[in-house]
């Protein structure tokens, strides 16, 4: 099994999927960056348990830390922890 | 099940419901009632328990923020009764930094440890609104944090499943560890009021 892609600190942007099926990742958390603050573990894709497939791809599980002001806008003033599958995530150049 | 609300609508649904999957093989009578046990053993006296242990023990304090699924054994609650083990963490308020959780996309809740979920916490408008504007929310539950405080909302977007260690009261020096673990409040656990 591969190692987690991310390492806590690393930035991250999550994808802009608007997928046809289940997804876990909220809508409002997707195409923003955050920051990896903890690498949970492995679980299976809730994407993939979803759709019922016999083999959901199992993959790391981050939470990613967003400002709230990256993702609403000022004044924002806290921030947002979601936990996200690594499939959901990207790396920011 | 409530005897009371045998005939309402919501019950004949779920009737249905149960026939129709214990009758496709999906699930059994015994199944559902080893869940029915485990949503109904919860409560958040459970969560209390925990949280006054770690006030009086800063060693198990350290344990839990460290690890929640392996503390949690030491008081004999477990994460992995369920269809799959939830990963555990306990996340600590501070002067400077106030916790609230949420799960935007249902309800996800630790109900082990705190029992059956509060309406309002399921309800669109607590998690809509409370990842966008806490303060404000937080305000409306009735608590109103220092302007300088840092607040982290958590969304229970994945395996884990989360409780807020709530800040031990000023003049509690003298309780023991039964008494603080009753002042201790599910809001309190969840992170929309202080102890």
């Amino acid at each position: 099994m591969s190692e987690p892609r991310f390492a806590v600190g690393d930035r991250v942007r999550t994808r802009t999927v608007d997928p046809p099926h289940h997804t876990r990742l909220p809508r409002y958390a997707r195409g923003q960056v955050g920051e990896v603050v903890e690498v949970q573990g492995r679980w299976p894709l809730a994407d993939d348990r979803a759709q019922g497939f016999p083999d959901a791809r199992v993959e790391p599980v981050y939470t990613i830390r967003f400002s709230a002001t990256d993702l609403w806008g000022p004044p924002g003033g806290h921030w947002v922890q979601v936990e996200l599958w690594e499939s959901y995530l990207e790396v920011v150049p | 099940m409530s005897g009371h609300h045998s005939s309402s609508e919501i019950a004949v649904r779920v009737r249905r419901l149960e026939e129709r999957l214990i009758g496709a093989g999906l699930t059994s009578d015994d199944q559902l009632d080893t869940i029915i046990g485990r949503v109904s053993s919860g409560s958040p006296a459970n969560g209390a328990r925990a949280v006054a242990r770690a006030w009086v023990d800063p060693a198990f304090r350290e344990r839990l923020l460290a690890d929640g699924n392996e503390a949690l054994e030491e008081l004999g609650f477990s994460m992995s009764r369920g269809p799959q083990p939830q990963r555990f963490t306990v996340v600590e308020n501070t002067p400077s930094r106030h916790n609230v959780l949420v799960c935007t996309l249902c309800s996800c809740y630790p109900i082990s440890l705190l029992g059956p979920s509060p309406s309002w916490y399921k309800s669109e408008a607590y998690r809509a609104r409370v990842v966008r504007e806490p303060r404000a929310v937080l305000a409306e539950f009735g608590l109103e944090l220092p302007a300088d405080s840092e607040i982290v909302v958590h969304d229970t977007s994945a395996e884990s499943r989360h409780m807020v260690l709530p800040m031990r009261p000023e003049g509690t020096a003298g309780l023991g560890e039964a008494e603080l673990a009753a002042l201790v409040t599910r809001e309190g656990l969840i992170g929309t009021a202080a102890v």
